[in-house]
């Protein structure tokens, strides 16, 4: 049977298996990489809770360090929860790891005295398996709650159409802290494939054009090089289109809105903000979008 | 009154039926109606001609059929339905309290109904239909919290209502295939005085929508959904500048120079304007253009607007009025200290949580906020808020600083999490509450509680009438003494706490004197809940039972008194003990 791990309340996980310990004491190596290849091989042999045929996830640590695991009981009739909570709050799984309807997770219970411990033990479920089946038919499902943690079913109180709002809203926020990607696709008009690329890692229109320069070049032919003027009229960004691919292509992107729009009108900013998607337009399409781009491309040629 | 009585013969009323009726229809008041109709069977017989609205707390505590009988004109009906804690996803689909039945015999007996208000009901498209097609006076719809209809259903009203004066869609759980039912007003349709749609998700008609809004002159509430844009809002506000109610919809299009002051010029008008919602992915370039409609506001929904402590700070810079005010804990501490210093008026405070899963205590507001906000506003007396952190010390001061609290809602987010400096439990913090704020009406409590919390609601809350508990308590003992202690108790709701059948049984005599009580993940068996069936006849008792609990475990459990007796229409799942 499998190892349950300890964890106290916060989930930090306060044992190491066994086996990994006595790997350690026998290989008494130096080298860290060979260590670490040694605690990842002991780890796929880990026996692990979960369902036949479900990968066994990487534990990962977030940023504070705590290991991630999740829990789904079946719906709100069981209270699943382990009769191991101690007054400190810790609790052990119990290995029963049978996925019925989920989203909805343990309630933890008091923990003085209580007599008839009711309902079977937790179920846990390895992260990635964890779908988001909505408890009631009807449109009202559960919020997009992040799965990480252990959550109880209705708790904290708050109505569904205020979980929608609010998780929408916040992915939205966290852009400020810079921790998000923002990927967005970018196609070229007559490239067999598209490409995807982190806008949020550059910081103006400049980074952005030469990036995808370097990116769809095999499927140019000498656009590029004759039109690197990179020293011309400065880089502003109303040059982009000149820069970027010179007389036959125009870079576009859809809004928010879906529209779409000539990349360089607006503070790069508001620009990362409403891209949506990229698309590198052939100058014969581009008519009524960028009359000043096609001029230029007439001239150039 | 000096009446002659004769042995054999009644005496006659002092006056006529017709003055006594007269007289009492001005009274309103619910309560005030309900001591009338005790009073003598000509006052209960006058009463009942004359009330014209009804309000039913519990859908299946009373029967249609009850009601009519007893109330020939009525033309105003609100009902409530399924349990507060299906609200959060504890009540089981198909529970239970549809209209239908109600609708069809308010066809025969008030065809000339106009007003229907309905919260946690189930109400289908065909109710909808009929509702619009069977009541040809109707004027006023409200729908919160309910579920089972779609935009479908929205589109026979909107066709068929032809004085509609009132739609109020409010936070429902409906499938959202469209916005067209908006297209379905006709044309020459122009009684709308209140139109809310806020919380629907589709993309509705604009050019429908502009044109009812131009049209429907004494339009005064107007709160839209977020596909609706700044630009088009623009538009309705140029259109409707008699709004006292306005709720925007997205915050977020990019306005050029002429548009925003365009925006700006229209929310210029209105001077009139009390309260303000919406705001959806709103930024600080965009919140100027508010300031100016903000100086009468007294209620501001700010709960869908993800605002940081300085741009609330600046807004609420503008509303010296402000009475109500609804925000997220994204505005933080610092926030609610800007609350605390430019709201003396404020009464109402809710402090949603925009990350309420978690358990980053750096998120959010702490004990700080609430403090700062007691010291600036001391006429609040209604507070929800959310948070990860309080201690005892707090909320004694906070109290101290107001101590009119009708309403104290607090959630500390962990279940089970004591005072974060003492590491004591959070009975005293209840404990200051309930004797420092007699006017307290209505409870919720959280943290780690033992039964001292419950002795001392018993002690003190003495006009407590709705209490709400979770994971707290040590024993059967805490509820005891809730049922014992406080006599004005109408509601009680629970949910993992370790009271069992003793407690249960405890309150036998109390629920008939009590609208509802609600236990789930509690002690309780079925043979306890049998046991209270049995001595109580006059109780509905019902379990939820659903699939895989075990067979003599009472998982939910909804108690409530009722005339009307068990229920007719209950699903498999609910026994009726």
């Amino acid at each position: 049977m499998s190892v349950p791990l300890e964890h106290d309340y916060i989930g930090f996980s306060s044992e190491i298996p066994p086996m990994e310990k006595t790997s350690e004491k026998v290989k008494n190596s130096n080298v860290v990489t060979e260590d670490d290849e040694e605690r990842r091989s002991m780890r796929a042999t880990e026996l692990r809770l979960g369902l036949p045929g479900s990968e066994s996830p990487e534990k990962e640590e977030d940023k504070t360090g705590f290991v991630k695991t999740s829990f789904t009981v079946s719906s709100g009739a069981k209270r699943g929860f382990s009769d191991a909570i101690d007054d400190s709050g810790k609790w052990a799984l119990t290995a029963d790891a049978d996925l019925q309807k989920n989203g909805v997770l343990f309630s933890p219970r008091c923990t003085n005295g209580e007599k008839s411990v009711v309902g079977p033990g937790m179920k846990e479920v390895p992260k990635s398996n964890q779908e988001k089946k909505p408890q009631i038919s009807t449109a009202n499902g559960h919020g997009v709650a992040p799965a990480a943690k252990a959550q109880v079913i209705g708790w904290p109180p708050i109505r569904s159409f205020r979980k929608n709002t609010m998780a929408t809203n916040a992915v939205k926020k966290d852009d400020d802290l810079g921790s998000v990607c923002l990927y967005v696709k970018v196609s070229m008009d007559g490239a067999p494939y598209l490409r995807k690329v982190d806008i949020n890692t550059y910081s103006s229109y400049l980074e952005l054009s030469s990036a995808l320069e370097k990116m769809f070049s095999c499927f140019t032919i000498g656009q590029f090089g004759s039109h690197g003027n990179l020293g011309r009229d400065g880089l502003s960004e109303s040059r982009l289109i000149d820069l970027l691919h010179g007389s036959e292509y125009v870079l576009t992107y859809e809004d928010k809105d879906g529209d779409w729009m000539l990349v360089g009108d607006v503070p790069w900013e508001m620009f990362t903000d409403s891209c949506r998607r990229l698309r590198i337009m052939k100058s014969s399409d581009a008519i009524g979008l960028a009359p000043r781009a096609i001029q230029k491309c007439k001239n150039n040629n | 009154m000096d009446c002659k009585r004769n042995r054999d013969m009644k005496s006659p009323p002092p006056f006529p039926d017709e003055v006594l009726e007269r007289i009492l229809s001005f009274i309103t008041s619910r309560k005030d109606r309900s001591a009338v109709s005790l009073v003598s069977k000509d006052w209960y017989n006058a009463e009942r001609w004359t009330r014209t609205s009804i309000f039913i707390g519990n859908c299946y505590s009373v029967s249609p059929q009850i009601v009519i009988r007893r109330f020939p004109k009525i033309k105003s009906v609100t009902i409530k339905g399924k349990p507060r804690f299906s609200d959060f996803n504890l009540v089981p689909p198909n529970w239970g309290a549809d209209i239908q039945a109600w609708l069809f015999a308010f066809a025969s007996a008030y065809p000339f109904l106009e007003e229907l208000r309905l919260k946690r009901m189930t109400v289908s498209d065909e109710s909808l239909e009929f509702l619009s097609l069977k009541f040809s006076n109707f004027k006023a719809l409200s729908l919160l919290s309910c579920d089972g209809f779609s935009t479908d259903g929205l589109a026979f009203i909107a066709s068929n209502s032809k004085n509609l004066i009132e739609l109020d869609i409010q936070e429902n759980a409906i499938d959202d295939f469209s916005g067209n039912w908006l297209c379905c007003f006709p044309e020459n349709f122009t009684s709308l005085e209140i139109l809310n749609f806020a919380n629907l998700n589709s993309d509705v008609n604009f050019d429908a929508l502009e044109r009812l809004v131009s049209r429907c002159r004494s339009l005064r509430v107007l709160k839209v959904n977020k596909n609706i844009q700044l630009g088009q809002l623009q538009r309705l506000l140029v259109k409707a500048p008699q709004l006292t109610e306005i709720g925007t919809g997205s915050f977020l299009q990019e306005l050029n120079l002429q548009q925003y002051a365009e925006l700006a010029c229209a929310f210029n008008h209105f001077k009139n304007l009390h309260t303000l919602s919406g705001l959806w992915e709103v930024t600080s370039v965009y919140l100027p253009v508010l300031y100016p409609a903000c100086t009468n506001l007294t209620f501001l929904n700010l709960s869908t607007a993800v605002l940081q402590s300085d741009e609330l700070a600046k807004v609420l810079g503008h509303c010296p009025r402000l009475q109500r005010l609804w925000v997220l804990d994204t505005v933080g501490d610092a926030g609610l200290q800007s609350v605390g210093s430019s709201c003396p008026l404020l009464e109402e405070l809710r402090v949603f949580p925009a990350d309420p899963y978690s358990q980053d205590i750096f998120h959010g507001v702490t004990e700080s906020g609430f403090l700062a906000v007691s010291r600036g506003c001391r006429r609040l007396h209604y507070v929800l808020y959310f948070c990860r952190q309080m201690t005892n010390a707090a909320v004694a001061t906070i109290v101290q600083n107001c101590p009119d609290f009708t309403h104290f809602r607090l959630c500390i987010m962990n279940p089970h999490q004591p005072d974060y400096l003492t590491d004591k439990p959070m009975d005293e913090a209840f404990g200051a509450i309930v004797k420092t704020c007699t006017k307290l009406q209505r409870l919720a409590v959280s943290g780690l509680l033992t039964d001292m919390t419950f002795e001392y609601i018993a002690k003190y809350a003495k006009n407590l009438e709705t209490l709400s508990v979770a994971f707290a308590g040590s024993s059967d003992w805490g509820m005891q003494c809730v049922l014992d202690g406080c006599p004005k108790l109408r509601k009680l709701e629970i949910r993992d706490c370790p009271f069992g059948n003793a407690a249960l049984l405890s309150g036998m005599e109390r629920y008939e004197s009590m609208r509802s009580l609600w236990m789930s993940a509690c002690n309780l068996t079925m043979n306890g809940c049998r046991l209270l069936a049995q001595e109580m006849p006059r109780l509905n008792v019902e379990v939820i039972k659903e699939d895989e609990s075990e067979d003599c475990v009472a998982e939910k459990v909804y108690v409530y008194r009722s005339v009307a007796g068990p229920r007719s229409d209950a699903p498999s799942f609910v026994l009726t003990l």
